[in-house]
């Protein structure tokens, strides 16, 4: 009988803020264990689910003689993925501490699912990558650490599992913590020479054991050699890649629709007292802040494609009948001006003189993601924030070749493939480099004829600046 | 209601400095509350299907996350109206009250209401009554229905990832083909907060801005917006008898068999369904307060709790899912 008790329970203090993170990491090498593993521990799998994870556990015999559950079936959610013992794809986990609620993507390992990993480090502000200490660095690594370093992940850790079965061996650590950290030299990731706020600022190396639990949620004793900290005291700790940036950042909006209701007011904030006459020209640009924070009073630009900028200034900032005095990424808003602009969905509002000049020349990096290949020649379309264009695929100019992490020729993208691209687009856009813009400097490469994304884009300055040199994947 | 300002976990300073600037003063921290950074998120995916299909509607049963789905739409496009319909896919087997419920808040808001009934279609003979009297199931086909004579081209519901294994990992934008069908091998890549909404003529697309919500936000949501809901939510003395280790309301629909003895319970429910599926669970939890008090603490999911339909198999959600189900 379901019965819930209220008991002694006080009240929670509130989760104070949301972390997203990712983990990554090649097949078998305990990864749904490890997401298991945080979950279980910090007790955000309620007892049915247990329950039924233990079923299964033991109908399948898991764990021999020691017993057990066999806690990757808390994340394998498909049925063929529960058959065949893999996972598919992105899964979605929720869990929360005193600190923080999390959001978890659990990306698959399997390498034809890489596309995966990208989607889940696109929106994570931490990434966690396995590496099995029987193993250490694979390919499979280098390319997760490779898409992680390209996607500006504001931090990646690294997470050595099944220590258990090295019997906590110190000096197998070790190997592996010299091996990836050179990696992430190669990489550029943990290089302090970068400088920047939104880089890879670390890189470190935690021995754990998502079996038994070790240093997951507390650290263990078993590791006496390691004196860092466990797995969640880290992601409790690091800021969010949105704390970074809105202290960074410039003001960037992208008009997602106006909001002019004319006659057609809410009956509900009518009958609350909305003054009608008061709203009846009313008109305000709806959308989401991407970077920096904005303030009325401000002097902002709209960047229309195609137009020279115009200035003008905020003179409120809307919020379901709240007026703001200030917001900042990621609130979505609705902003007014003081002139009457033509604005529509597909414009940029952003702080004044802080915008490049739009182009149709579009140089970039891609990740392919689609079994279909790109060739030089092929029409394309690109999402940029609120406007999507037709393109031309002009050139291909190499790809990255993970073992030497260099660029070799190339005139063609396969799937998986991390390459550099030239487009011609049918109108302007306001690109910026991604380096610094992590959503204004993103795009979407969708195939025109069924509408399927094919590439993750990120907006490279011109080839031959100096900086862009130094990021060279 | 709490103010947006209120909210947040600490304050910029006032900048001395001039407007034109670009931001770069370091000591700006701003942080959102989680419920406020969920809040922006669906806003945001809300807003971008309005601007990007033709015509969209909103799944509302009345249930919570519905509920809270459209309070999110009020909020994104204040002072306006909320710019889509609201689809019921209506059992026949609703509680009153919550039917009751749906009528007034439509009425509220203005909005039209588009029903699909699933008695008419089992009326019509286009669909057959399940031996377990369960409707849940049912819903599939007049759904679809609905879509299609409505040409609806995006669905927004109010699923949400922790509810169920095959839910998380659905898209936040889900393509559906021209059966309703979700192929989960074949999902796009969702990538940072650019979300590809194309179709075909056929196709149809569901949206679920709400998708990275737990239980515990959507009752925290509630509280804090102050939002109403039926009564069913909170305890009341109810008329019940004990069937799968649930708690089913004696209805009309709902009728106990010889051996199942009827009993007055405190009882309140955590999802709010079809009559003939759905139990409910003790409880004295009668606010909001109390009810987020009990989620917090509670060591059940809330379709394992009260959800019979959800116990036919451990695929159960997938396979309904993959035949075009919400």
């Amino acid at each position: 009988m379901s019965t819930i008790s209220t008991g002694s329970i006080t009240e929670a203090a509130l989760p104070t803020t949301l972390f997203r993170f990712a983990t990554a990491g090649s097949v078998d090498d305990g990864k749904s264990t490890l997401v298991g593993r945080l979950l279980h521990d910090s007790k955000a799998i309620l007892a049915d689910t247990l329950d039924a994870v233990a079923r299964t556990s033991s109908d399948r015999g898991f764990g021999g003689e020691k017993g057990g559950i066999d806690l990757a079936l808390l994340t394998d959610g498909l049925r063929a993925e529960r058959e065949q013992g893999i996972t598919i794809d992105v899964a979605y986990r929720y869990f929360a501490t005193d600190q923080r609620s999390f959001i978890l993507a659990d990306c698959p390992g399997h390498v034809q699912y890489t596309k995966n990993t990208v989607t889940g480090a696109s929106t994570a502000d931490a990434v966690v990558v396995l590496i099995d200490a029987r193993k250490g660095v694979l390919e499979q690594t280098r390319r997760h650490l490779s898409v992680l370093q390209l996607l500006r992940v504001a931090h990646v850790i690294v997470a050595v599992n099944k220590i258990d079965l090295v019997d906590f061996s110190e000096s197998v650590f070790r190997e592996i913590q010299a091996d990836v950290q050179q990696v992430a030299r190669e990489l550029g990731i943990g290089s302090a020479e970068l400088g920047s706020a939104d880089h890879i600022d670390d890189l470190l190396v935690i021995p754990v054991s998502a079996l038994d639990g070790d240093n997951v949620v507390d650290r263990s004793e078993r590791t006496p050699w390691y004196d860092g900290p466990a797995l969640l005291e880290v992601l409790e700790t690091l800021p969010a890649a949105d704390e970074i940036d809105t202290q960074l950042e410039s003001f960037r909006f992208p008009v997602q629709l106006v909001i002019r209701p004319q006659g057609a007011l809410a009956p509900d904030a009518v009958a609350g007292g909305l003054d009608v006459e008061a709203f009846r020209d009313y008109r305000a640009y709806a959308g989401q802040i991407t970077e920096g924070s904005v303030k009325v009073g401000d002097s902002v630009s709209v960047l229309t494609p195609g137009q020279a900028p115009r200035t003008t200034t905020v003179t409120g900032i809307d919020f379901a009948g709240e007026s703001l005095q200030e917001a900042f990424a990621p609130q979505s808003v609705a902003i007014r001006l003081a002139e009457e602009f033509d604005v529509a969905r597909g414009d940029t509002i952003a702080a004044a003189g802080t915008f490049p000049e739009a182009t149709a020349d579009l140089y970039a990096a891609l990740c392919w993601l689609s079994p279909k290949p790109l060739r030089e020649g092929a029409k394309v379309l690109v999402k940029h924030g609120t406007r999507t264009v037709q393109a031309l695929v002009r050139s291909v100019s190499g790809k990255l070749d993970l073992a030497t992490f260099k660029l070799e020729g190339a005139s063609s993208l396969e799937l998986n493939d991390i390459g550099h691209a030239q487009l011609r687009l049918s109108a302007p856009l306001p690109l910026e480099n991604y380096l610094h813009h992590r959503r204004t400097g993103a795009f979407l490469v969708i195939d025109p004829l069924d509408g399927n994304t094919l590439a993750a884009g990120l907006v490279k300055d011109h080839p031959g600046d100096h900086e862009d040199e130094r990021y060279s994947i | 209601m709490s103010t947006l300002n209120d909210t947040l976990v600490s304050t910029s300073p006032v900048s001395t400095g001039s407007t034109t600037e670009p931001v770069t003063d370091a000591a700006v921290s701003t942080r959102l509350s989680s419920l406020d950074a969920l809040e922006s998120e669906a806003i945001h995916i809300i807003r971008e299907v309005v601007a990007e299909f033709e015509k969209p509607a909103l799944l509302f049963s009345g249930g919570k996350d519905s509920v809270v789905m459209l309070h999110l739409a009020t909020k994104a496009f204040w002072p306006g109206k909320v710019p889509f319909p609201v689809l019921h896919v209506d059992t026949g087997h609703n509680f009153p009250e919550v039917i009751d419920f749906r009528d007034r808040t439509v009425e509220r808001l203005g909005l039209k209401l588009v029903v699909g009934s699933v008695q008419e279609f089992i009326d019509r003979g286009e669909l057959a009554e399940r031996a377990d009297g369960t409707r849940n199931p049912l819903q599939t086909v007049p759904l679809l229905d609905a879509i299609q004579q409505n040409k609806f081209d995006a669905v927004f519901g109010g699923g949400r990832r922790d509810e169920d294994k095959a839910r998380a990992k659905e898209r936040i934008l889900s393509l559906r083909d021209e059966f309703g069908q979700w192929d989960p091998r074949n999902q796009r890549p969702e990538l940072w907060n650019l979300y590809n909404g194309r179709h075909t003529v056929g196709q149809h697309v569901r949206a679920f801005p709400i998708s990275n919500w737990t239980e515990l936000d959507i009752w925290r949501y509630i509280e804090r917006e102050n939002i109403e809901l039926p009564g069913l939510y909170y305890a009341h003395d109810r008329e019940v008898f004990a069937r799968d280790g649930m708690w089913r309301a004696v209805g009309e629909v709902s009728q106990p068999l010889p051996h199942e003895e009827v009993i007055v319970k405190t009882v309140r429910y955590r999802t709010v369904g079809d009559m003939s599926c759905t139990g409910a669970v003790e409880s004295d939890a009668a606010t909001v307060s109390d009810v987020v008090i009990e989620v917090a603490a509670s060591t059940i999911t809330e379709r394992g709790a009260t959800r019979a339909d959800d116990r036919i198999s451990e695929a159960a959600m997938e396979d309904r899912k993959k035949d075009g189900y919400f």
